[in-house]
């Protein structure tokens, strides 16, 4: 409005000094202040014309900051709640897998232990000569029973504790993606507050130099790793499991 | 020529839990010298320091990626025959070519058993010893 006022006192004050110089036949004068009236004209354009680019350009970057948020809310927050689904599936499979091995671990320790106390009693009998002949090869076929017994369950045991032992890769498995996760929030977190940067006036968006990065994201994600493959999801150029691993380094020679 | 048991292993991997298990599944193995990092950065100076034969590292760590740390050892003069085996999550056909190309002599997608593990060892040492 200031502006305003000023163009409308200037051009006052040029169109009375104009009509002055026709009456008083004063061309030089009068060709001047043409001269000077089409100045004011020009730049009061040129200054329109440069608020409207900067608003424009404004709008374009608020609009990148926009689109992304966009990208998030369409696509990679759906990702995350599959990605989130996955870590639920993970854990349950994981405590399952260490329950199903402890609880069958229990089974074969109750077996065993319930069989020695049995068989310690015996023992006990027979160092104190309470055993018959045919009491102690009863005892002695029992024992011969017993230590294969051991021997059978000491190797179930081995493998339940193995199974539990790799249960326990859903730490690693699981940790990454959560991490995803964790960044894709912390994303939106600073989107949101772009967004308010932008809605305020007078204020300019600091960060919009990371959406014309966004193109080169992916290759930068690869270098650095992104994380287990989730079923349903990433299944473009990932490999199902270690076989297809094992083909895919023989084709390249090894 | 039967693997060397007491041989030096370094396990990287930026979750504890994971070097646990693959911890305890060399000693199984019979692989009692075994040394943990949590990263690349960590890795470097302790495999420069010498002494260790054999390198299992994972790819995703902040910090120095396995990728990254491979690359380091494959360009240094002393390490650059390190035997290196990435037991990762990472399972893109363009990252496991990458891999190959930057010079891993073995590469285990995670989940993975105990018998992969052996085979990808067993099968590393094999070629080294067979001078391939």
């Amino acid at each position: 409005m200031a502006t305003d006022d000023m163009s409308k006192a200037q051009y006052l004050e040029l169109a009375e000094r104009m009509v002055r110089s026709l009456q008083e036949d004063q061309h030089a004068e009068f060709e001047s202040i043409v001269e000077e009236l089409t100045d004011l004209r020009e730049t009061t354009l040129f200054q329109e014309v440069g608020r409207l680019t900067r608003e424009l350009h404004e709008a374009l970057k608020s609009f990148k900051v926009d689109s992304r948020l966009g990208d998030i809310a369409a696509t990679e927050i759906p990702d995350a709640r599959e990605r989130l689904n996955y870590v639920l599936t993970m854990t349950d499979q994981a405590a399952h897998r260490t329950l199903n091995a402890v609880e069958a671990s229990a089974d074969l320790t109750e077996e065993f232990t319930g069989k020695s106390g049995h068989l310690l009693e015996q023992w006990q009998r027979f160092r104190q000569r309470e055993l018959s002949v045919d009491q102690f090869r009863q005892l002695s076929r029992e024992l011969e029973d017993f230590l294969a017994l051991v021997q059978n369950n000491g190797t179930k045991l081995q493998a339940n504790l193995s199974d539990a032992l790799m249960a326990q890769d859903f730490q690693d498995l699981t940790g990454q993606v959560i991490r995803r996760v964790i960044t894709l929030v912390q994303e939106v977190e600073d989107g949101l507050v772009d967004l308010m940067r932008l809605s305020r006036p007078g204020s300019s968006p600091a960060r919009t130099e990371e959406s014309a990065e966004a193109a080169d994201k992916k290759a930068r994600d690869d270098a650095k790793g992104t994380g287990p493959a989730i079923p349903g999801q990433d299944n473009d150029d990932v490999v199902q499991g270690q076989d297809d691993v094992d083909d895919l380094l023989s084709s390249l020679g090894f | 020529m039967a693997l060397d048991k007491n041989m030096k292993i370094l396990i990287v991997d930026d979750f504890s839990t994971m070097r646990r298990i693959i911890k305890n599944l060399l000693r199984d193995l019979g692989f009692e010298n075994t040394s943990e990092a949590d990263d690349g950065n960590t890795a470097l100076p302790m495999l420069k320091r010498g002494g260790f034969d054999f390198l299992i590292t994972d790819w995703n760590m902040p910090g120095m990626t396995g990728m990254e740390l491979l690359q380091e050892v494959r360009a240094d003069a002393d390490l650059q025959s390190l035997p290196v085996l990435m037991v990762t999550a990472e399972a893109k056909r363009d990252q496991i070519v990458a891999a190959a190309q930057a010079g891993v002599n073995g590469y285990i997608v995670k989940p993975f058993t105990a018998v992969t593990l052996k085979e990808k060892i067993e099968k590393i040492f094999e070629r080294i010893n067979a001078g391939g």
